[in-house]
């Protein structure tokens, strides 16, 4: 139960894009057409789902005070490597984007020629390494939680660009004053989509 | 200091402004400019990480091979965000608080792998000094505008100190309390860029 209320929450209330801006670049990037940008919320959401527990592992088995105690014995205890968390966990982000993109190039070639270009660029998104972090602030019990948060986050950063990219495609047409054209409708267009998911604050599940 | 090396630096304040223009680094920017100091703290951070790295960047620009750059750019990007961490971390606990994970995010800031990329493999060492302190400069104006409207408006302060007198409040006037949540900082960047692409004309998209 606990486990479906933080999925939801973190679809919906902890929204990524809307409550913390992260993975913004992207997001006003591709969101040009739907389809590419289901194509790289697929991959975002992929990725987080395999790195949010990895990082999990890390962070409680070897990066946490007292966590290495587990091998190297009690005179360990006060071995704090937090400090260390930044470098490991884009080391970790980055390479398993790396292995990801090998593994999907395998093993679906059909995928791989609609998220290529996306993959390497997810090593530099905010929302990935904004997820791990956030992650290693809230503690999670176990790495159930932990793996649901990452999945939760990846498709609620889908569910915002998918429906930002099918907005932005009526807009065509509008008439929109020259110097707003672009960029600056988008961040008030975006603005108002943040302002509807503010609705989903304060609800308890 | 000739012409050109002035241009680099101040191109990125105006025309070439990192946020308005190239959009880069709005991931971090928006969610710390509620108030104008963690904005002025993320801004300096940003500014001092973005110079050293493209200085580090260009000293080793003829040794790194091409193909494993990305990881040699992150990983001496994030060391030196590390080390502005813990100085936040030992000097200003109150704004490290505030900043949370964001200062973690300087590493995935877009502007630093964009001027690393553009700029820093391709030039001096000193070029890419004032380029990144250029660039690091036209990013904290723009959170500091920002935060100047979101503070004035959404808690009638600016950098802490109060600004809209109490008799106003006597009067029924009432802090407009959306400016500090996020969707406002979305909509005050879209304005900042509606007046500023009304001023260059040749920025406009058709």
């Amino acid at each position: 139960m606990e486990s479906l209320n933080l999925f939801i929450k973190s679809i919906f209330i902890d929204n990524m894009i809307f409550a913390y801006f992260l993975g913004m670049c992207s997001f006003l990037a591709v969101s040009k057409t739907v389809k590419t940008s289901v194509g790289l919320g697929v991959a975002v959401t992929f990725v987080l789902l395999i790195t949010v527990p990895v990082n999990y592992l890390l962070d409680t088995y070897v990066l946490r005070e007292g966590a290495l105690t587990w091998f190297l014995g009690d005179e360990a205890a006060s071995v704090d490597l937090s400090f260390l968390s930044f470098i490991l966990f884009i080391a970790i982000i980055a390479s398993m984007t790396q292995i990801v993109e090998m593994v999907v190039e395998r093993f679906t070639p059909a995928l791989y020629a609609q998220l290529g270009i996306f993959l390497p660029l997810i090593a530099v998104n905010c929302a990935i390494l904004g997820a791990s972090l956030f992650m290693q602030q809230r503690n999670f019990p176990n790495v159930g939680q932990a793996t649901v948060y990452g999945l939760g986050s990846g498709l609620g950063w889908m569910l915002a660009i998918v429906s930002l990219a099918a907005v932005r495609e009526h807009m065509k047409y509008n008439k929109i004053p020259d110097a707003l054209k672009g960029l600056g409708i988008t961040f008030i267009l975006v603005g108002l989509m943040s302002m509807a998911f503010m609705g989903f604050m304060g609800i308890k599940l | 200091m000739n012409k050109e090396r002035k241009e680099v630096l101040l191109s990125p304040l105006d025309k070439k402004n990192p946020v308005l223009v190239l959009v880069l680094g709005i991931c971090s920017s928006l969610a710390v400019t509620a108030q104008i100091k963690p904005a002025l703290v993320m801004g300096i951070s940003v500014t001092v990480v973005v110079a050293f790295s493209n200085v580090i960047i260009s000293l080793l620009r003829n040794t790194i091979p091409n193909r494993i750059r990305i990881i040699v750019q992150l990983v001496v990007v994030a060391a030196l965000v590390i080390i502005v961490e813990q100085i936040l971390k030992a000097y200003s606990y109150e704004v490290w608080g505030q900043l949370s994970v964001y200062i973690g995010l300087i590493i995935t800031n877009c502007i630093l792998m964009g001027r690393l990329e553009a700029f820093a493999l391709g030039n001096g060492p000193w070029d890419s000094f004032l380029d990144g302190i250029g660039n690091g400069l036209g990013y904290t104006i723009i959170l500091v505008i920002i935060a100047f409207v979101r503070e004035l408006f959404g808690s009638g302060s600016l950098l802490g100190f109060q600004i809209i007198p109490q008799s106003f409040y006597d009067a029924g006037y009432v802090n407009n309390g959306l400016m500090i949540m996020p969707p406002m900082a979305l909509i005050v960047v879209g304005c900042i860029i509606w007046v500023h692409r009304s001023m260059h004309k040749d920025l406009q998209e058709k």
